[in-house]
């Protein structure tokens, strides 16, 4: 198997939950609720520690440890996709874009724990039992506000429609794509992409919300590629103002 | 002392969960496995609970701790997710320390999580089943909030996962 098929895959999985991770942090303290206060800080830790697994098992590939690999690269060296990366908004927006991500991931883990890579299925095991915690949580605030006041739905909509574009680029292929599906590593995003959408459909059909009739979404890509929106950079700079300041500390 | 697996698991009672201080390594079910060589040299299996937990790095140093203190100097710790958590694997005794120190131990389940195996947690306090979830996440990656309608309190659970 190509060690850089593997690597590409691995990056893209650990840097989407780094990035969310971070983003997610930022409602630490500034929750509409407590409970949403600490079930987005709660998802950080997590998403956090998903990403170090996958750090983890770069570093055994031979790239650099993840630490350096968090904090030292600029916006162009990731491979996220750009829906994580978007500002957090207000909460509808951070909520949809969690429902239409964790949707997604937990996709990724379930396949990815049959993968043939035997160190990606491990962790995937590990992990898609986590995950389904982000995933209940968000269906069910999805199907309460999505059910509820004119403006909670309308906010929710306007927010899904603004999202859509952004996480069809979650399932931007990639150049190793055909390779890693041979080799029973990963379905593919193709395949990813078909089972999430009858899993937000089957959520969304229980509320007053609207899918966007996706074949005239334009899907927002390159984020795999390390073609960002301008708020990637200030976001690194932010999350890695402490590690830089001394590099070489001990924690 | 001899070397033994079940003197080395024995001598693990002592490391307890930080955040859960009734609760042993053991019968948390992190421990995965004991090796000894035949020069002697001890490897402990580990394997955590929830993968972004930060008292994992602690508890690992606190296994090394140990063992220097029982004067087991030639080990290595190993933390991986060869045998992944879940749990199930919390020991009986575990499930017994943790009701009383007020967390509802998680049910043993198919290991297939919905929503109803959340739903209806047993208080800890009161032994009633008129409960409800109120988040799913806690003050720790591992726990999370309910409401007992009997006795009016707000409770913990130790996570299904």
């Amino acid at each position: 198997m190509n060690e850089l098929a593997i690597k590409d895959l691995l990056y893209k999985l650990a840097d989407d939950q780094l990035i969310l991770g971070h983003r997610n942090s930022e409602w630490t303290g500034f929750g509409p609720i407590l409970e949403e206060d600490i079930a987005f800080s709660s998802m950080a830790q997590d998403k956090i520690g998903h990403s170090l697994a996958f750090y983890t098992l770069l570093q055994e590939l031979g790239e650099a440890d993840p630490d350096t690999v968090a904090f030292t690269r600029n916006a162009n060296q990731f491979h996220n996709s750009q829906l994580v990366e978007l500002p957090n908004g207000e909460y509808d927006f951070s909520l949809i874009r969690h429902f239409l991500y964790d949707n997604a991931e937990i996709i990724r883990f379930e396949m990815l724990s049959q993968s043939s890579y035997d160190p990606i299925a491990k962790v995937a095991t590990k992990l898609k039992g986590e995950v389904k915690y982000h995933v209940l949580h968000a269906n069910t605030w999805i199907k309460n506000l999505g059910t509820s006041t004119e403006e909670a739905i309308l906010r929710l909509q306007s927010s899904l429609n603004e999202a859509i574009p952004y996480a069809l680029g979650l399932f931007e292929p990639s150049k190793y794509e055909q390779e890693l599906i041979e080799a029973g590593v990963y379905p593919g995003e193709e395949a990813v992409k078909a089972e999430w959408l009858k899993r937000i459909v089957a959520v969304i059909e229980k509320t007053d919300l609207k899918l966007p009739s996706l074949a005239t979404v334009e899907p927002k890509l390159g984020g795999r590629y390390g073609e960002h929106t301008e708020h990637l950079q200030p976001l690194l700079d932010e999350m890695a103002e402490v590690f830089k300041i001394d590099p070489t500390a001990e924690w | 002392m001899e070397l033994t697996k079940e003197n080395i698991l024995t001598l693990l009672e002592e490391v307890k969960d930080p955040e859960i201080p009734v609760l042993s390594l053991v019968d948390l079910g992190v421990i995965t496995g004991v090796e000894i060589s035949d020069e002697g040299h001890v490897t402990v299996n580990m394997t955590p609970t929830f993968a972004g937990c930060p008292a994992m790095d602690y508890i690992k140093k606190d296994v090394e701790r140990t063992l220097d203190k029982y004067g087991i100097t030639d080990h290595t710790v190993i933390m991986s997710f060869d045998q992944p958590w879940d749990s199930n694997k919390l020991s009986e005794r575990g499930r017994q320390h943790l009701k009383e120190f007020g967390l509802a131990p998680p049910p043993k389940y198919d290991l297939i999580l919905d929503l109803d195996i959340l739903e209806h947690v047993k208080c800890p306090y009161c032994d009633s089943e008129n409960t409800d979830m109120r988040t799913p996440f806690g003050p720790t990656l591992c726990r999370s909030m309910h409401y007992c309608n009997d006795c009016r309190q707000m409770f913990e659970q130790f996570k299904p996962l």
